[in-house]
């Protein structure tokens, strides 16, 4: 039961990412490469009009969250109060920035908006990206000092960061080089999945250059993830065992690899949904490896005094798990159904779509 | 969730009578709703996420029960919603308008189940059932069938949902009001004023008579010490219990201050006798009764006093409605005008009364609220992101007011391309 939930949770918030993370990438394209208005108005318009029906999926996949690890829930988002928040608070500036900007015709108007969407787009991507990295690095669980817990094994509480900055430290913070690393991979592959996005939705005119730009990021993307490896491994010499052990879960850096590989053709392919599935697989691929390489365990413990948060000591009783199952099973059918009218609806390019409510 | 019934309602002519204006009016109160919609997601996230930031052990404890009525919200009617709201907007043309009248039912559907999920979710903190406790504490699902069966839920729901309509009809009686006193769009502004004051009588019936005094009953029956403060009852009288209209609770003598009380009439009301006895909050030990009784008692009376108030005023204009002279009595329209903000006033001081009377239970009987706090967040942490929260969400009013505003004067003729 634990591990069905795990699977449908860990899917639940892949999707997520997949389908919001193209509005992130949308929006940091946005911020730096759309210049004229007309780009920008499409631009933007790609991802104002699925944002909040992808939003449903960090919903979505938070309730079932609280409802199947409790502990877990309870543990992670007070421990990174401080993170969370401001998530919260760019979650809101970017969807009003998405919103209002067509609301008024003139042009400080219009610019303040592009730019809360674009910034807060480009941050959350940053932030989403540290949250990854803070799971697989682990949280110093009880907050320990001198082999003392000042509070309950499952609860912790982190700064953003810790002056030394590193990883290494006893009391590492939200932010240091190794969350850092995995931040900004995470924003350039949600600025490559979100071009592939503007390319595939829009007519806009930077269309093409937009493709340089894919090519030129994966470069970059290839670079960090070579030296990501490289260091995780530094700081958790057991990294790769789970890969050892279960060689299927191989499965998962396969497709993340497929993806970054297959995006250096990214000029050659004839229809635009090809590279944005390839982004698509970078993402999901990304995540899968992520969770995999740490499984069962959902928050390692940096400590030998509290044990690492598992699948299994956070979750809630077995009767609460499975009778979610039978209402779990009516709900999903009704979320395929949902997505797939709605994706026929909005299919095609947005370009002449009437926006704006 | 009120204005989603009302959408549908104007839909539903639409397909009967085939006159425009039906259709316009459904197009255009579904922008507002759209609008709504969006402050409702921006600040829906942050109310997640707040159970597991700042109620941790809350969370942790009870995450197992209400997280399943959290999370069915999330899959059920969130999607559905999100969805169809989209549909409606963009899809009329390419669907035809039954199928354009079924997504708009859709998004009603959807919002009202949402609130009757969120309504379980309290209702189980108001009155916690199908529950097994641990020994370290954690409170585990027994009978998830339970959760919907709750003695709390279904008077609870039918009330919200009650004042949700008066909240909407309102506003549709408002802009009405406004369109005809400016003389423009007059046909529309009749038109909204007739629907918004005759739905406004009718739920603000329903909201006092039976959906509030079921309520009432209920507090009184399953949390007597909130009822006594609520009502600001100080001693237990012998034989009945009077009802006070006005009074100022006064905490150091523990008497009412100012009072205007009817004999008897409350113990009528709540259990259908003259006689019945009450329990007065001398009762009840210090630690089990509402940490704030005047605040309680005012959110209190000022939503029984504005429910009463509303029944007179929307009584009234079906009145002259009925008489057909609604139209051009200034002052009545005025009136109207101006009060859509108040069924938002009584709202807010409803879940003041529902929670402030709770307290200091975060489940009622069972945890108390200190219990429930994140261990690990300082206060420090706490009152610099509310102070935060407060910044962000004043903003967010103020772009909801311009939106809204700015839709009300664009009108709910179809735009010319
Ligand atoms: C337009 C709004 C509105 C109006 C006019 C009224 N109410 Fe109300 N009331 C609410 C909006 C509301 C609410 C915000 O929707 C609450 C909060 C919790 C709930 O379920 O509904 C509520 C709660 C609430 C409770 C508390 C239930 C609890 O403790 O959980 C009682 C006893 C009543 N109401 C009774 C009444 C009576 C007797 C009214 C007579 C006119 C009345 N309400 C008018
Ligand atoms: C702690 C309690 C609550 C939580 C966790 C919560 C959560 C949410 C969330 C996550 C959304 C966004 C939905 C989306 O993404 O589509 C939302 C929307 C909304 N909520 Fe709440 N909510 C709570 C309480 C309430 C209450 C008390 C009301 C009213 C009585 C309410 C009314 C609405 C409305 C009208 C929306 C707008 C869109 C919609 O209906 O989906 N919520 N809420
Ligand atoms: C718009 C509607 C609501 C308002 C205005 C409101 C207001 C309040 C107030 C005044 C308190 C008491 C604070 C105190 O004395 O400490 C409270 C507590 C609480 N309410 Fe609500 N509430 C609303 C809806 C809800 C809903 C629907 C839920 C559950 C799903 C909920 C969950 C809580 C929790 C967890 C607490 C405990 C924390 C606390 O005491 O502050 N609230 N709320």
């Amino acid at each position: 039961m634990e591990v069905f939930w795990y699977i449908i949770i860990a899917t639940v918030l892949a999707i997520f990412f997949i389908l919001d993370g193209y509005d992130f990438g949308a929006g940091i394209i946005h911020l730096f490469f759309a210049k004229t208005e007309k780009d920008k108005v499409v631009i933007a318009k790609s991802a104002g009009l699925f944002w909040d029906s992808n939003e449903v999926w960090l919903v979505a996949g938070g309730g079932l969250l609280f409802m199947a690890f409790p502990i877990f829930y309870a543990s992670v988002f007070s421990g990174f109060y401080l993170p969370l928040i401001i998530v919260l608070w760019l979650i809101v500036f970017r969807a009003i920035g998405l919103e209002f900007r067509g609301q008024f015709d003139f042009q400080m108007w219009k610019d303040i908006w592009d730019k809360a969407f674009g910034v807060s787009s480009l941050l959350l991507a940053l932030f989403f990206g540290i949250a990854l990295g803070n799971v697989v690095r682990g949280v110093n669980l009880g907050s320990t000092s001198n082999g003392v817990s000042l509070h309950e094994g499952h609860y912790f509480f982190l700064p953003l960061w810790d002056s030394s900055f590193s990883p290494l430290s006893d009391t590492p913070g939200v932010i240091d080089w190794f969350t850092l690393i995995i931040g900004v991979i995470t924003v350039v592959a949600l600025a490559i999945h979100g071009a592939n996005w503007v390319i595939l939705k829009t007519e806009s005119s930077i269309n093409t250059k937009l493709k340089s730009v894919i090519f030129n990021l994966n470069i970059t993307l290839t670079a960090l993830t070579i030296l990501s490896l490289v260091v995780w491994l530094k700081i958790n010499p057991e990294a790769m065992d789970n890969f050892y052990d279960k060689p299927y879960f191989g499965i998962f850096p396969l497709i993340y690899f497929i993806g970054v590989g297959g995006l250096f053709f990214v000029k050659k392919f004839k229809k635009d949904v090809y590279p944005f599935i390839l982004s698509t697989l970078v993402i999901l691929g990304g995540i899968t490896a992520t969770l995999a390489s740490i499984f069962p365990v959902i928050l390692p413990s940096t400590n030998d005094i509290n044990e690492s948060l598992t699948i299994y000591n956070t979750a809630t009783s077995d009767y609460g798990l499975s009778v979610a199952v039978y209402w779990g099973i009516i709900g999903f059918t009704l979320l395929i159904f949902y997505f797939i009218i709605q994706k026929r609806l909005l299919g095609g390019k947005i370009d002449h779509m009437d926006y704006g409510h | 969730m009120g204005l989603s019934l009302i959408i549908v309602y104007f839909k539903w002519q639409y397909l009967r009578k085939k006159v425009e204006k039906f259709n316009d009016a459904a197009k255009f109160f579904m922008k507002i709703f759209a609008i709504n919609f969006t402050m409702g997601v921006v600040t829906g996230i942050p109310m997640e996420f707040q159970f597991g930031t700042n109620w941790a052990k809350f969370s942790e404890l009870t995450g197992g029960i209400i997280g399943q009525t959290l999370a069915m919200e999330g899959t059920f009617s969130f999607f559905l919603e999100s969805s169809f709201l989209a549909l409606f907007i963009f899809g009329e043309k390419l669907m035809g308008q039954k199928l354009h009248f079924l997504t708009g039912f859709l998004v009603f559907l959807g919002s009202w189940a949402s609130g009757y999920l969120i309504l379980a979710t309290n209702a189980w903190m108001q009155h916690p059932v199908g529950y097994e406790i641990l020994e370290n504490g954690t409170f585990v699902l027994e009978n998830f069938s339970a959760l919907f069966s709750n003695p709390w839920l279904f008077p609870a729901f039918l009330h919200n949902q009650a004042a949700s309509v008066v909240t909407s009809s309102f506003v549709v009686a408002s802009i009405g009001a406004f369109y005809i006193l400016n003389n423009r769009d007059v046909e529309y502004g009749k038109l909204f004023l007739k629907t918004g004051v005759v739905i406004g009588l009718v739920s603000s019936l329903l909201v006092a008579f039976p959906t509030g005094d079921w309520n009432a009953k209920n507090v009184a029956k399953y949390q007597p010490a909130a009822f006594a403060a609520m009502e600001g009852i100080f001693e237990t009288e012998h034989a009945g219990s009077e009802i006070v209209l006005i009074g100022q609770p006064n905490m150091v003598e523990k008497k009412l201050d100012n009072k205007i009380a009817v004999p008897n009439v409350l113990s009528f009301l709540t259990y259908g006798r003259w006689d019945a006895q009450i329990q007065g909050m001398d009762q009840f030990e210090e630690d089990v009764l509402p940490d704030n009784v005047p605040a309680l008692y005012y959110s209190y009376h000022i939503m029984v006093g504005l429910g009463t108030i509303f029944i007179g005023v929307m009584g009234l204009a079906v009145l002259f409605l009925l008489l057909g002279k609604l139209y051009k009595i200034k002052s009545l329209l005025w009136g109207i005008m101006f009060l859509f903000p108040f069924p938002y006033i009584a709202n807010i001081t409803g879940w003041y009364v529902a929670e402030l009377g709770r307290q200091p239970w975060l489940v009622y009987g069972l945890l108390r609220t200190s219990d429930g706090v994140s261990p690990t967040v300082s206060s420090g942490n706490t009152l610099f992101t509310l102070i935060g929260f407060v910044g962000l969400y004043i903003l967010l009013g103020l772009l909801f007011l311009v939106l809204v505003g700015k839709t009300i004067h664009q009108g709910p003729k179809p735009q010319i391309h």
